[in-house]
């Protein structure tokens, strides 16, 4: 299918790109990567009738460290980045872990990890790793930006907190302490392909007993979700095979997933349970 | 490896020589000239309307608002292109009592299934005619519709299409007559229910066809991604009632096959009629949502089967029904009955045993039609056949080699026949099992499988034993009274400059058959394969034949190359004598040179000859008739079809808490006879085995229960692709057909015909421990999670 006829601007600055979806009256769509766009458009399930590019935005870009410490990551990073950026690699290494089974190497060059978190695909790895690690998002609008945290910036299905119009501007990540331990795992059929389910897994054990867990699952849901209970399960262990099972045992109360035509809602579950253990075992028996 | 080639043994022998294709360059280097590259000038766009509905009555089509669309120059309803296009019918005349109603381009009133093209929009560009089909309003009324096959076969269920006496469309049976009584004394009966997926070709080029209506001429020109131009030129002349002479079918470069391109297809036929209302060129190229929808699907099949074996573990009989569904129509012209057909006639092939009785029903359903697609039939009668050996072996303790050891017909019992009436000339079934065993150090692995187990590691072995058709005669298709062709023709000439030419009615789609044409041509008439140029695919400049389908590129393309380079080469040494005054009989060509055959000494090049022949035939005696262009047809005789062998064997590794498998590595070992490349045997079985892991692990139409498509692209649609897929390890032997002077017979599905079903027992083995199995294909980590009981 050919994608239906569309106008395109390409602005130079923030201010420019919420003027133009502003004078559009709501059938302005933003670009970045194009990675989800792209084919959607070819598909004509949407239809935009003018396509903002914001690749070009100098104010979305850059991985720096800000005054306090944390990683400052533009909207416009790139896939790639995240796994090849020693910065990234640093301070939000679940997104470094994770960035390998995002899709192929051809979508990851042009993919942005903004374009991935704005579209919050339950089942895509950025948006979770973001849970994961705590994330902080920044969005400029008509009334100045705003920080969301994480927690709350996903909704449901495809939708954020942000309003129509909003950009996401960049990413805000604690920086890492010492002690810190992450892991990513995900069951996907193959390589690339959406999984079945993953999971991220950052601790905090600066002596050996697990300060702080934070577990988020993708495909677990509508949106990326975390694990509470199994993360409450596991503090104060010393990730121990007790603790990994409490843990594995508490999700139960943390994912709800529902059946599809593919996968039963009771065997995700299982598949969810199965990774955790894994993952955790492998925080367990490292060095 | 190779044998002894004999009658075929020449100096500068290409026979038997890993070359590479002279057009692989080309194409990687993107100077392919695929349908869609081509851009005729005044070239209109077609789209489809698509039926959301499974089944449904088209009430009303108000095309008026895309008619007016810009760019639009024609909107054509199913009684448009009626009015050109006289309707077909998918039976063959020896498939007795098939049934399946009339088609036409676009339907009259009544759609049958989810995707059907309804109205076609005919526009300057592809987006504007897309754009259009957003205006046009049908009204639909919804009918009930039959998805399932086993509702589908109730005598209450609603029919597929409307008016039906039933959702029938063939039952054939088949019956030795002494199987109960086998059942009856058989020491053990292992049993099992088979269902095989359904799935599809997923060609890298999708369907694309341009047709070009001359009306000045009256002469039709239709530039076809197709591997069989001869077969559409006949179609499009007799249903649009144009002379053959005056339609012309073009297959230039084709981005894959599998089958899938040889059927009538609706849009393609629709094209043609819209190229003759428009008095221009048209192209569709189908996109691959539109592919899913409407391109042929494979398989669907749900088999029932037992098998009975003495206490020796020898098989004694076997009892099979095969129920497969096959959308609302049978294609045409090849017929959606040819699968199931080769199904119940392929069961049980490598083995010895007598007693056989099949029962086969065909059904029509409120899906896309399935039909011919790559091992037509092969891997659901292999998996079925050698998962009951498996389990025979198992209920006797034996092991699965041993017990096919046991079965397998001896290679020494040749010519002779199956219980299902298939005539063997000579395989190497026990030959092949050894060389696998060998190939894959079969009992260092069952050593390591149980060391494995032992610490938590669930790695499976299976192996298969199969047959391949190849080779088909008249007895295909010609006796069911379609007009498809089994022989071939080739026309091979010599150019003024000594080069040579050969256009040959076998067609290329990437497997190579230019580049073993061009091997055999060069091998028989002596000349460097340079100097080679081989065309095919259009049926205008080479001779009529039935092109490439079934694996008979190599088998009957390659003999008639043969045969008519061998007449070519006849004619060349006369005219040699001729011109040196010595017997033809002394002379030979070698490397592009007349030589004198004793010594090897050079007596003329064949350019030069050439120039004799073309520029000075006033030198020449009068009475030399110097024929440097040879045409010659030629058509399999003997035996009905020249049956391949061979054997494959699987490792997996099973992750028994998620049900996912890594397959770990997957051996063939195959005897197609003579073997005229062995790069491109290999490339053969090694993409074939890739689609029947495809088949066995990954590829699925999932359909929901009211018939829609829920996985219709590629991100739903799982290919197997290069990280899933193992190394493929490929032995050769080699019985070489006495049919033909070549000896050559098919490899092209040899792959894929057992690959799922060595996979099938792999996984089997590898949950063995577990006391559970599978028998569903594709094997996912949902259904085999499922089998061990994990959620
Ligand atoms: C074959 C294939 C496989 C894939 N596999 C995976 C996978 O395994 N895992 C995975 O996570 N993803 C996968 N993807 C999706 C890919 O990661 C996308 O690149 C990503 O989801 C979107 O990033 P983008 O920059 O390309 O966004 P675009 O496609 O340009 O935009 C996506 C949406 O986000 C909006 N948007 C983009 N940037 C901003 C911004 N800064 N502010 C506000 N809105 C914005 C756009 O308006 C649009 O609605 C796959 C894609 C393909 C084509």
């Amino acid at each position: 299918m050919k994608a239906q006829a569309f106008s395109y601007v390409r602005p130079a600055t923030i201010a420019q790109a919420l003027d133009a979806f502003a004078g559009a009256d709501g059938a302005a769509t933003y670009i970045a990567g194009g990675q989800s766009l792209v084919p959607a458009m070819a598909l004509r399930l949407q239809a935009p009738e003018l396509l903002i590019d914001i690749a070009h935005l100098a104010e979305l870009r850059g991985i720096a460290l800000d005054e306090d410490g944390g990683l400052r990551l533009g909207a416009l990073t790139r896939h790639a980045e995240a796994h090849d950026d020693p910065l990234i690699a640093a301070h939000a290494p679940l997104l470094a872990l994770a960035a390998p089974f995002v899709a192929h190497p051809a979508i990851r060059n042009r993919g942005t990890l903004g374009g991935s978190v704005a579209l919050a695909d339950p089942a895509s790895e950025f948006p979770a790793m973001m849970l994961a690690l705590g994330a902080t998002i920044e969005v400029a609008g008509p009334e100045g930006t705003r920080r969301i945290a994480a927690e709350d910036f996903f909704q449901d299905l495809y939708q954020t907190t942000m309003e129509p119009g909003e950009l996401l501007v960049a990413f805000h990540i604690p920086a890492a302490r010492p002690g810190d331990r992450c892991v990513f795992d995900e069951l996907a059929r193959r390589r690339g392909d959406y999984a079945l389910v993953g999971c991220g897994v950052k601790l905090a054990m600066p002596a050996g007993t697990v300060d702080e867990a934070r577990i988020a699952f993708l495909a677990v849901g509508p949106i990326p979700t975390r694990a509470r209970n199994a993360e409450d399960a596991l503090a104060g262990t010393r990730l121990d095979a007790e603790g990994i099972r409490a843990a594995q045992a508490a999700l139960g109360a943390d994912l709800d997933p529902q059946d599809d035509d593919q996968v039963p809602g009771a065997m995700r579950l299982h598949l969810a349970r199965v990774l955790l253990g894994r993952l955790l075992g492998r925080l367990a028996s490292a060095p | 490896m190779n044998a002894p080639l004999g009658a075929l043994d020449r100096p500068n022998s290409y026979i038997g020589r890993s070359v590479s294709r002279p057009n692989a360059k080309r194409l990687l280097a993107g100077r392919g000239r695929y349908v869609t590259d081509l851009a005729l000038p005044r070239m209109l766009h077609a789209a489809f309307l698509r039926s959301p509905y499974v089944h449904a009555r088209i009430v009303s089509i108000d095309t008026e608002a895309a008619r007016a669309m810009p760019g639009v120059r024609l909107v054509a309803t199913g009684a448009d292109l009626a009015a050109l296009c006289t309707p077909w019918t998918g039976t063959l005349d020896h498939f007795k009592g098939m049934k399946s109603a009339p088609q036409h381009p676009l339907p009259l009133d009544e759609v049958t299934w989810s995707g059907q093209a309804v109205v076609a929009v005919v526009a300057e560009s592809r987006a504007e005619a897309e754009d259009a089909l957003g205006a046009i309003e049908i009204a639909f009324e919804d009918l009930p519709a039959v998805a399932d096959l086993d509702a589908a076969l109730r005598p209450d269920a609603d029919r597929a299409a409307n008016g039906a006496e039933d959702n029938l469309c063939f039952r054939a049976r088949l019956d030795t007559g002494d199987v109960e009584d086998r059942f009856a004394a058989a020491a053990h009966v292992v049993e099992e229910e088979f269902r095989f997926g359904r799935h599809t070709a997923v060609t890298l080029e999708p369907r694309a066809i341009l047709a070009d209506w001359d009306a000045s001429e009256g002469k039709l020109t239709v530039h076809h991604a197709t591997q069989t131009p001869y077969q559409f030129q006949d179609l499009y002349s007799r249903h649009y009632g144009i002379p053959e002479a005056n339609v012309r079918v073009i297959a230039p470069d084709i981005g894959g096959s599998f089958g899938m391109k040889l059927h009538v297809y609706h849009e393609d036929m629709a094209v043609i009629g819209l190229s003759m209302l428009c008095a221009r060129p048209v192209k569709f190229v189908a996109d691959r949502l539109e592919s899913f929808v409407s391109d042929i699907h494979a398989r669907d099949h749900r088999v029932r089967a037992r098998m009975a074996v003495d206490a020796s573990g020898e098989i004694l009989a076997m009892d099979v029904d095969d129920a497969t569904a096959i959308g609302a129509f049978s294609t045409y012209p090849r017929t959606s009955a040819v699968e199931g057909n080769q199904v119940i006639r392929l069961m049980g092939a490598p083995y010895r045993f007598r007693s056989y009785r099949a029962e086969l029903s065909v059904v029509f359903q409120n899906k896309v039609q399935t039909s011919q697609y790559r091992a037509v039939g092969h891997p659901i009668a292999c998996a079925v056949t050698e998962r009951l050996v498996d389990m025979a072996a198992e209920r006797l303790g034996l092991d699965p080699a041993e017990i096919r050891a046991r079965n397998l017909i001896p290679d020494d019992a040749y010519p002779c026949d199956s219980p299902t009436g298939y005539k063997f000339e000579a395989l190497s079934h026990q030959e092949s099992l050894a060389r696998l065993k060998a190939l894959m150090d079969y009992d260092g692995l069952r050593a390591e499988q149980a060391t494995l187990r032992a610490r938590g590691v669930h790695r499976g072995i299976g192996i298969a034993s199969f047959v391949e058709i190849s080779n088909p005669s008249p007895a295909f298709y010609g006796i069911g009274g379609a007009r498809i062709s089994a022989q071939d023709g080739a026309v091979v000439s010599v150019t003024p400059s000594g080069e040579v030419r050969c256009a040959i009615s076998v067609t290329e789609q990437g497997q190579g058959t230019e580049t073993i044409v061009g091997q055999i041509v060069a091998d028989q008439l002596g000349v460097p394969r340079e100097r080679v140029r081989v065309t095919t695919g259009d049926t205008e400049t080479t001779p009529h034949g039935g092109a490439t389908w079934a694996c008979r590129g190599a088998g009957i393309g390659g003999e008639t190359a043969l045969q008519a380079a061998r007449r070519l080469r006849s004619n060349i040494l006369s005219l040699a004598g001729t011109i040196l005054q010595a017997k033809p009989a002394d002379l030979d060509l070698r490397d592009g040179i007349v030589v004198e055959a004793s010594s090897g000494s050079e007596r003329i090049a064949l350019s030069e000859l050439a120039r004799i022949a073309y520029f000075r035939s006033d030198t020449l005696p009068p009475d030399t008739s110097a024929q440097l262009t040879v045409a010659h047809h030629y058509a399999p005789q003997g035996y009905p079809f020249a049956f391949t062998n061979g054997i494959q064997g699987c490792h997996v590794e099973l992750d028994a808490e998620t049900g996912f498998v890594t397959i770990l590595k997957h051996w063939v070992v195959e005897d197609c006879g003579r073997i005229i490349n062995p790069l491109l045997v290999d490339e053969q079985i090694r993409g074939g085995v890739v689609q029947g892991l495809g088949a066995a692990f990954f590829e699925e139409c999932r359909y929901d229960e009211d018939g829609q498509l829920t996985n219709g692209s590629l991100a739903d649609y799982l290919v197997p692709m290069a990280c899933e897929m193992p190394d493929i390890v490929v032995g050769h032997i080699e019985t070489p057909t006495a049919d033909t002077v070549l000896g050559a017979k098919g490899c092209g599905e040899a792959g894929t015909a057992a690959s799922s079903a060595a996979a099938l027992n792999a996984v089997n083995d590898a949950m063995r421990p577990f006391g559970a199995s599978i028998a569903q294909l594709p094997m996912t980590p949902t259904r085999i999670l499922a089998a061990l009981g994990q959620f």
